[in-house]
């Protein structure tokens, strides 16, 4: 029996905690598996090191949030990670979003500047809430995000280096880094939702509100926007569906296939 | 007779280097939290430096086989703590000294309040250096140049909860 507070943990609670988890979890796994796919073709051979330790970083913050499922009976981490079908997900939408048209293997014309706004927008939405986790009434959960957070301080650097001077650079930049944050903006929503258990979520003091966290995201990112001439958009949508509920596009199911395939094979392989 | 055990696994664990830096051990790198010993059963808690590294779980494996070697414990655990979070501060003087014999600046001991950090050459001390980029060959570390000795060289990230 899991305890809280000394106490053993009720049932509406652990669906509150259980839901949340899976958010966090889905949410870096698949964010970290698009950017593992730009490995080789970023645009210079330090943003490709960069990158790929991100991504890597991201993966080992996904296998930590696995691993509190797991330990509340979820099942095994390679099983959450790998097995679990599309509508079992509850990642945002926006982050499972293909890179570009084309392959990785074959023709990929990979969009820079999707990569760029949707890694900023994203890793500030995740500083933000792992802020808020340390002060989680689940204490696994708060001691992961210290961890979680202290490695994310680089990365949020990193995207907002790219977000300002590609903001600055003008012309064709400017124009591909504007089409992205309307791109990004659309479906935005889907990633600072905290799904259909949301009021649960906070009512238990798992983490704050999505509002609160909404104002903070906007608190962080109302001076960058300043600092490069662009209003920064006030109403973002949920244009592809709602991840948080399951729902997923044919995006998803790619890249599960190709992601799962040796675990498939052997799921009892060593990684 | 326990604290003589302890001081054995102690030993033991001086020997298990980091795999990608191996002038240094795990203890130096501040990465052993926890030793207990139990009659003939010993369980020891590490802390990962970054949680994406995929030199954990061979760590892991050359601690279980450093013990197993001593040949006097019947049941050896090996755990992956994160709580508390390993920082870079924890790496020991010892293991300052074995990073710079690595060609690996220590990490700062300071950052400033906007977040900056500086160190000077493994090499040849020089403060003139550059940052190329934060990222590096393993997510503990970074990727710097020299322009007194022009050589580039890699420092480990700086790690605190204050970030």
């Amino acid at each position: 029996m899991k305890m809280v507070d000394g106490k053993p943990m009720e049932q509406a609670y652990q669906s509150a905690l259980l839901s949340l988890l899976y958010q966090l979890a889905d949410d870096d796994f698949i964010l970290a598996y698009r950017g593992s796919e730009w490995l080789g073709l970023a645009p210079h051979i330090e943003e490709d090191v960069a990158f790929s330790s991100i991504s890597q970083d991201t993966m080992g913050h996904a296998a930590m949030f696995y691993q509190l499922l797991s330990d509340l009976g979820e099942g095994d981490v390679d099983h959450l990670a790998h097995a679990r079908s599309a509508k079992e997900r509850k990642n945002a939408i926006l982050l499972e979003m293909v890179n570009g048209p084309g392959h990785y293997l074959s023709k990929p014309r990979y969009d820079w500047a999707f990569a760029v706004v949707r890694n900023y927008f994203y890793v500030q939405a995740k500083k933000v809430r792992m802020e808020s986790l340390k002060n989680s009434s689940y204490e696994p959960l708060a001691n992961a995000a210290l961890k979680v957070n202290m490695e994310l301080y680089y990365h949020l650097l990193h995207w907002k280096t790219w977000f300002v001077q590609l903001m600055q650079a003008g012309d064709e930049a400017r124009k591909k880094m504007e089409d992205a944050i309307k791109r990004v903006s659309a479906d935005f929503d889907g990633v600072v939702s905290l799904g259909p258990l949301s009021k649960d979520i906070a009512t238990f003091k798992l983490i704050e509100s999505e509002d609160i966290l909404k104002e903070k995201w906007k608190l962080f990112m109302q001076p960058v926007f300043d600092s490069v001439n662009l209003e920064m958009p006030d109403q973002f949508g949920i244009q592809s569906g709602d991840g948080r509920k399951g729902e997923h596009s044919k995006d998803l199911d790619d890249a599960l296939i190709i992601l799962s395939e040796v675990y498939q094979v052997d799921p009892a392989a060593s990684w | 007779m326990l604290q003589e055990k302890v001081n054995i696994v102690m030993e033991a664990l001086q020997h298990v280097k980091d795999p990608e830096i191996d002038s240094i051990s795990i203890i130096d790198l501040g990465m052993v939290e926890k030793v207990e010993v139990n009659g003939d059963a010993v369980s020891i808690e590490l802390l990962p430096t970054f949680m994406g590294c995929p030199a954990l779980d061979i760590i892991r494996q050359n601690v279980v086989e450093a013990i197993a070697e001593l040949k006097c414990f019947k049941e050896i655990h090996v755990q992956f703590i994160y709580y508390p979070p390993w920082t870079s501060d924890r790496v020991s003087d010892e293991g300052r000294l074995r990073l710079k014999e690595f060609g690996i600046a220590p990490p700062p001991k300071q950052m400033t309040e906007t977040g900056e950090w500086h160190v000077d050459c493994p090499y040849c001390g020089s403060t003139y250096t550059t940052i190329e980029n934060i990222f590096g060959p393993t997510s503990c570390r970074s990727i710097l140049y020299c322009k007194s000795c022009k050589n580039p060289f890699e420092a480990m990230k700086p790690v605190s909860t204050m970030m």
